[in-house]
């Protein structure tokens, strides 16, 4: 006799159902969706409406299945994607049921008989969903003899997606994903029946009644992701329309340069041009979503003004001409070298590089120009950000910082001094999501109930700009609900670059946190500035994050760099403004510009003078990939590699390590840090960055601030008080609120109408008694003593006496026109007609 | 075969009062016993009023029979959201008019049921979807709830009960899938109507995401004659398993159309005799149990009960009552097209089935009946409904195919000879003749 080997029984843990799927056991979690627990046994079954992020619509019937309850067949296929598993369950997809077959081929052919056989000039033929299964589940050819629908085409949804109706299989996933996902509710489905159709508010017969958008400004920083996430070629993206094949790309995972949530993303490319970008799958980060910025802008990288040659000041006549690599850099080396002997170089990073890159800067500086006059910050900043940077954020990371999933998961969420949906777009969908799948108390404090504080549910706690730090002082009194919340274990408070304006803003959250536990999370705007924190791209800190004042530090430091004791220098150094100073004043000789706009800075002028000065009796290397604000000052300009041409990591805003390898290869442009390491060469100084992966191989042997066994400990905060906010000015005198829209003037956005067309309207607001107490009607113009600007008013919720403007977007030049920032007292005024 | 089952005599309640004086007013109304189940039913616990509807047996008249003192166990015994009771009084489907009718003779009753059944299931508000087309009706329900909040009947404290219930008459847009329950709500909610994705039904999540249930007028309509006559009582009418009395519309080539009252189990036979007959004595050819979307029957079924089990196993279904009766002059093809036009206009357009099935159907039979079509149509026809039956998101799509599948089932010879033609010289597909 031989024995009968029992089949193993599966183990079903808690919280999990057993059921049956096409005759193999299967254990799944309760609440699975069938479509997806066959999914993970590799049974795919045919879908179109369904999508993990959004919710269940069951609307298409593409993906039904024969199921049985209780060994009862359910009289009717059942939809598996909104179906959940359930203990006995059987399921027969079309692999096991002729039913099941039948039904999924009955509606494929339905779905096609209002489909135009276009394919061959479709954006979506060679990656198209419909294409795909059809061939897979559908018939070889249609009974359809008859009349089929079709529409105009295409219509513009916006002006960077066009909507071609004949092709839609109105499975909603872009009017889901809108209401959903982004909360812009810019399109939706319109008329009924086989005339039912995506539009928009401009393309309804019935406005009036059918508003979309609420009738509120058209436009999504999102939108892209509808034309990812169509499974047919109906939407399409005006930058890419009849430009590619997806057979003819070539696609690279990248990650995202634009902002600190270091997306991933996928570029696909074709001969040595960047055709798209798509949203990268990262469960832990974007998800499957990027902002349109993300995904649109990319052309910056081969502007015009694009620089591939270097350049060096011509002797005789003062002109910046081309030169070989090998002179550039000699004179570089001699200017900064003199410079340097002289009253010494400072570096300004700009905040927009790699870890390595700015790491490279970051030891160029020590040891090559020997001096901690280095700041990566061209932006407003202050001396209480840098001590809160050193104190609170460097050298933390997911593993023991706040995270998107953090965010997530947070019983309560404070934003101050931060848009979210401006400044970051991606924590801006995680907040969202928080909000409307776990109830997240979203709070708010700032100027107006902006489209981030309505898509998130937050509520706003007005304060006067400026006035931020006064108002997390107060919470305790004025909003004791606040501070109950954040005392929930998971609490989250976040904030970005504006509270650098802010004084006191930095010692008051910290203050905060340790009172209710809630943990602070910085997040910058720029995507390299966590980075370039970690890389000591900064006065105070070195490469790792421990003080320069550390003397064991420095010379582990000096150790693993291989340089002579002592080199390093103890002191620490200026910061962006005083560097800018010193340089005006005669006190620096040099400075080494990797990326810096006066117009950006709290004083442009300073910035000017600086440059001015430097020029005339200094020495000034700028490394730029295009022509920038610094370029007619600079002695040598170096040209560097963009992000797509090189390899390297972003650090994103919760610390986490968002590596790149090179998409386009061989375009012979190179990164700052080689760049920087050959310079130092012929200051016969080895910086060991020739690559990014060297660079990050020797930062990677320096002793972190976050490492336990390292000595020393993380400098405490400095204690600054809450600014003082006048609370009423009257007259004509306001008080100015300002921050940066994703979509603006921003020099990476170059060259991308389409993308430009979907910013928001650039208007001043005001409320609507400080309106009438002026009488702003139509227009209003914001002056100060270096000039004025002037924008159409619309009325928000603002504090009165308080004037919101863009702070870079169109004419809204604040810092270059109005040399003032958030919390500047403005004149407010009647605009002058024009 | 069973013998078929008489008819009890017909002793008229829910239509009782339709033909005295000004019956819509409240005066009549309290004249003939009206508003004396009220003070009964508040003198009860809900938990007594739900068991007792149960134990009448009353099924839902919105088409689906579901029973109604079911439905409403389903409601939460607990308060921690607001509950609501939403009347479908949109009375849609082809055929039927018999929701109308009650609301202009006798809004009176369906209001009493209104307040018992808002009692019952602990809601304070409810809300009557009266079909947008219906005007004159709209106005006689509001004024009918005027004078039912003036007396006391509605409002705050109803007859010093401590119940408080607000109601209020919303009128439609004219859409037929704002009968379906589901997409009801999301009209009333003021989105496009829509049917919405179950789980979660609505006595979970329903009319702003609170627990709600939605009831035919008819069926409420009944509430105030059970609580009054007993569950008893209600199951003398009827058969065993489809207790009371029912509203039967007749239309169509008869004598008499109009609404007419009978135990539940009639026979056509029996209700072409209330009817006046076939008109003009021209034989009967087909006929809708219960509106188009019911598969038709022909004169082979004169003798069918029309209750919910004998219309179902005959091969239709009992759907609103609405006998829509047609004689020997009507093509059976053309018929079926018109019925295929209107579920094509009416389709909601979410799901492919029956958006793009209905789409298709129509401009086959549209094709049929213009002398197009050919043989191999029919075959098609019937396959897409075979597509569309059981696959669609709601019922619509269901009900879309059965005048086809009937049609053809019975009359497949008349679509033949629409094919004759294409047999001869066959045309290129979707000329005109
Ligand atoms: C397409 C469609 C249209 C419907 N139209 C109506 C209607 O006009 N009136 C109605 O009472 N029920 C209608 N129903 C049925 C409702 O969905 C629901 O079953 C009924 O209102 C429940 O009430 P009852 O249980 O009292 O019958 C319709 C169903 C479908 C699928
Ligand atoms: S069957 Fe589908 S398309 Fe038709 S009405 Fe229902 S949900 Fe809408
Ligand atoms: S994928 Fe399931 S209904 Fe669309």
């Amino acid at each position: 006799m031989t024995a009968v080997q029992e089949p193993k029984k599966l183990e079903v843990p808690e919280g999990h159902v057993t059921l049956v799927i096409d005759d193999v056991e299967v254990v799944a979690p309760k609440g699975e969706l069938i479509i997806r627990t066959a999914e993970r046994l590799g049974i795919v079954i045919p879908r179109f409406c369904d999508h993990p992020l959004l919710d269940p619509a069951g609307a298409c019937r593409q993906c039904l299945v024969e199921v049985e309850m209780g060994g009862r067949p359910m009289p009717k296929p059942q939809a598996s994607c909104t179906m959940t598993v359930a203990d006995g369950m059987v399921v027969r997809t079309q692999r096991t049921s002729k039913v099941a077959d039948k039904a999924q081929q009955g509606v494929m052919e339905l779905l096609l008989i209002n489909h135009p056989l276009d394919c061959p000039i479709c954006d979506k033929g060679g990656e198209c969903p419909l294409q795909n299964q059809a061939l897979a589940h559908g018939r070889a050819d249609s009974r359809f003899v008859d009349v089929k629908r079709t529409f105009p085409k295409p219509i513009n949804v916006s002006t960077q997606v066009l909507l071609d109706r004949e092709r839609c299989v109105l499975c909603q996933r872009c009017t889901r994903f809108s209401a959903q996902i982004a909360g812009d509710p810019f399109i939706e489905l319109l008329e009924r029946g086989a005339d039912q159709q995506v539009g928009t508010e401009a393309t309804s017969e019935i406005t009036a009644l059918n508003k979309t958008s609420e009738g509120k400004e058209f436009a999504s920083y999102f939108s892209g992701n509808t034309i990812q996430i169509c499974p047919v070629g109906a939407l399409t993206s005006a930058q890419y329309r009849f430009r590619s094949r997806p057979f003819d790309l070539v696609s690279t995972p990248s990650v995202c340069e634009h902002c600190s949530s270091g997306c991933a993303e996928r570029t696909d490319w074709r001969r040595g041009k960047v055709q798209r970008k798509l949203a990268g799958n990262d469960p832990e980060v974007n998800e499957e979503w990027i902002c349109d910025k993300g995904r649109f802008a990319f052309r910056y990288a081969t502007a015009a003004d694009r620089i591939t040659r270097p350049l060096v000041r011509d002797k005789a006549t003062g002109e910046l001409v081309e030169s070989s690599w090998t002179e550039a850099l000699r004179m570089a080396a001699d200017g900064l070298a003199t410079a340097r002997d002289a009253k010494g170089a400072g570096v300004l990073t700009g905040g927009r590089l790699t870890v390595e890159d700015a790491y490279a800067y970051a030891k160029f500086a020590r040891i090559a120009l020997r001096t901690n006059d280095i700041d990566f910050r061209a932006r407003a900043h202050s001396d209480e950000e840098l001590s809160f940077l050193a104190s609170s954020v460097v050298g933390t990371t997911p593993e023991n910082g706040v995270t998107f999933t953090a965010i997530e998961n947070a019983p309560a969420v404070l934003t101050v001094a931060f848009e979210p949906e401006e400044e970051a777009p991606i924590v801006f969908l995680r907040l969202r999501k928080a909000a409307r799948k776990n109830n997240t108390a979203v709070f708010h404090i700032g100027q107006w109930t902006t489209t981030s504080v309505t898509k998130t549910s937050a509520s706003l706690l007005a304060c006067q700009p400026g006035g931020e730090a006064a108002a997390i002082e107060g919470l305790a009194t004025h909003a004791p609900d606040v501070v109950e919340a954040l005392r929930k274990n998971g609490a989250v408070i976040v904030f970005g670059e504006r509270a650098a304006q802010v004084p006191g803003l930095f010692s008051a959250l910290t203050k905060l946190s340790a009172e209710t536990g809630a943990k602070l999370a910085w997040i910058p705007r720029r995507a390299g500035e966590r980075g370039a924190l970690e890389a000591g791209a900064l006065p105070t800190l070195l490469p790792g994050g421990h003080p320069v004042t550390d003397a064991a530090a420095r010379a582990e430091i000096e150790r693993a760099w291989g340089v002579d004791e002592g080199t390093l220098p103890a002191e620490p150094g200026r910061d962006t403004s005083a560097i800018l100073a010193a340089a005006s004043n005669g006190k620096l000789s040099g400075l080494v510009v990797g990326g810096v706009d006066p117009n950006d800075l709290p004083d442009p002028a300073l910035a000017r003078e600086a440059l001015e000065t430097l020029s005339g009796n200094g020495f000034i290397v700028s490394l730029e990939l295009r022509r920038s604000a610094v370029h007619d000052y600079a002695h040598v300009v170096l040209p560097i590699a963009p992000s797509v041409e090189k390899a390297g990591s972003y650090l994103n805003w919760e610390g986490r390590r968002r590596e790149f390898g090179t998409t386009l290869e061989g375009t012979g442009a190179l990164p700052d840090g080689r760049v920087l390491d050959t310079l130092a060469v012929e200051m016969d100084v080895d910086l060991f960055t020739q690559t990014p992966a060297s660079a990050a191989g020797d930062f990677a042997r320096l002793p972190s601030v976050n490492d336990s066994s390292a000595n020393g400990s993380r400098p405490s905060m400095l204690e600054v008080p809450a600014a003082q906010v006048p609370s009423s000015l009257g007259g004509p005198s306001a008080l100015l609120a300002t921050w940066r829209q994703l979509l603006d003037n921003g020099s990476m956005q170059d060259d991308e109408p389409a993308l430009a067309g979907t910013a928001r309207p650039v208007v001043a607001r005001v409320s609507e008694s400080t309106a009438r107490a002026l009488g702003l009607n139509g227009t209003a113009t914001v002056s100060t003593a270096r000039g004025s600007i002037t924008l159409p008013v619309v009325h928000a919720d603002l504090p009165d006496g308080v004037v919101w403007l863009p702070a870079d977007s169109g004419d809204s030049t604040v810092r270059a026109t109005l040399g003032a920032g958030h919390g500047d007292i403005v004149t407010l005024a009647r605009g002058e007609a024009s | 075969m069973t013998e078929p089952r008489k008819p009890a005599p017909v002793t008229p309640v829910l239509t009782k009062t339709w033909l005295s004086p000004r019956s819509w007013t409240l005066d009549t109304y309290t004249k003939l016993e009206g508003y004396t189940a009220l003070p009964k039913a508040l003198k009860a616990s809900p938990e007594q009023l739900v068991q007792l509807v149960k134990d009448s047996g009353l099924r839902g008249r919105g088409g689906a029979g579901f029973p109604a003192g079911v439905k409403w166990s389903f409601m939460p015994p607990n308060e921690d959201k607001p509950h609501y009771l939403v009347i479908n009084a949109d009375e849609g489907e082809p055929g039927t008019c018999k929701d109308i009718p009650l609301m202009m003779a006798d809004p009176h009753s369906l209001i009493e049921g209104c307040v018992i059944a808002s009692y019952a299931m602990r809601a304070h508000h409810c809300f009557i979807y009266v079909r947008g087309e219906a005007l004159h009706c709209i106005r006689r329900l509001n004024a009918a709830v005027r004078e039912a909040y003036q007396a006391g009947y509605l409002g705050k404290n109803i007859l010093d009960s401590g119940f408080d219930l607000d109601i209020v008459v919303h009128p439609g847009a004219g859409a037929y899938i704002c009968g379906e329950e589901t997409a009801l709500l999301d009209s009333l909610e003021g989105r496009r109507g829509q049917p919405r994705l179950k789980p979660p039904f609505p006595a979970a999540a329903g009319l702003y995401a609170a627990p709600t249930t939605v009831n035919n007028v008819e069926t409420i309509a009944s509430v105030p004659f059970i609580v009054n006559g007993g569950s008893d009582w209600f199951r003398e009418m009827g058969t065993e398993k489809s207790p009371g009395p029912k509203i039967y519309s007749i239309s169509g080539h008869v004598e008499k159309p109009g609404q007419y009252e009978a135990p539940l189990g009639t026979t056509l036979r029996d209700l072409l005799e209330l009817a006046g007959g076939m008109k003009d004595g021209i034989p009967l050819k087909f006929w809708t149990p219960g509106g188009s979307s019911t598969p038709m029957f022909t004169a082979e079924h004169l003798d069918v009960p029309l209750d919910f089990e004998g219309a179902a196993e005959a091969g239709s279904m009992l759907g609103t009552t609405a006998v829509q009766v047609f004689n020997e002059t009507v093509s059976v093809p053309w018929a079926v097209m018109k019925w295929t036009q209107f579920y094509k206009h009416e389709s909601c357009g979410k799901c492919t089935p029956c958006r793009e099935g209905t789409y298709w159907l129509t401009q086959i039979l549209e094709r049929m009946v213009a002398g197009n079509g050919t043989e191999a149509d029919i075959d098609t026809l019937l396959d897409v409904c075979d597509n569309v039956l059981g696959r669609s998101f709601c019922a619509l799509g269901d009900g879309a195919v059965s005048p086809i599948t009937s049609g053809i089932q019975y009359f497949r010879d008349e679509f033949l000879a629409l094919c004759d033609k294409q047999k001869a010289a066959p045309a290129l597909a979707g000329a005109q003749a």
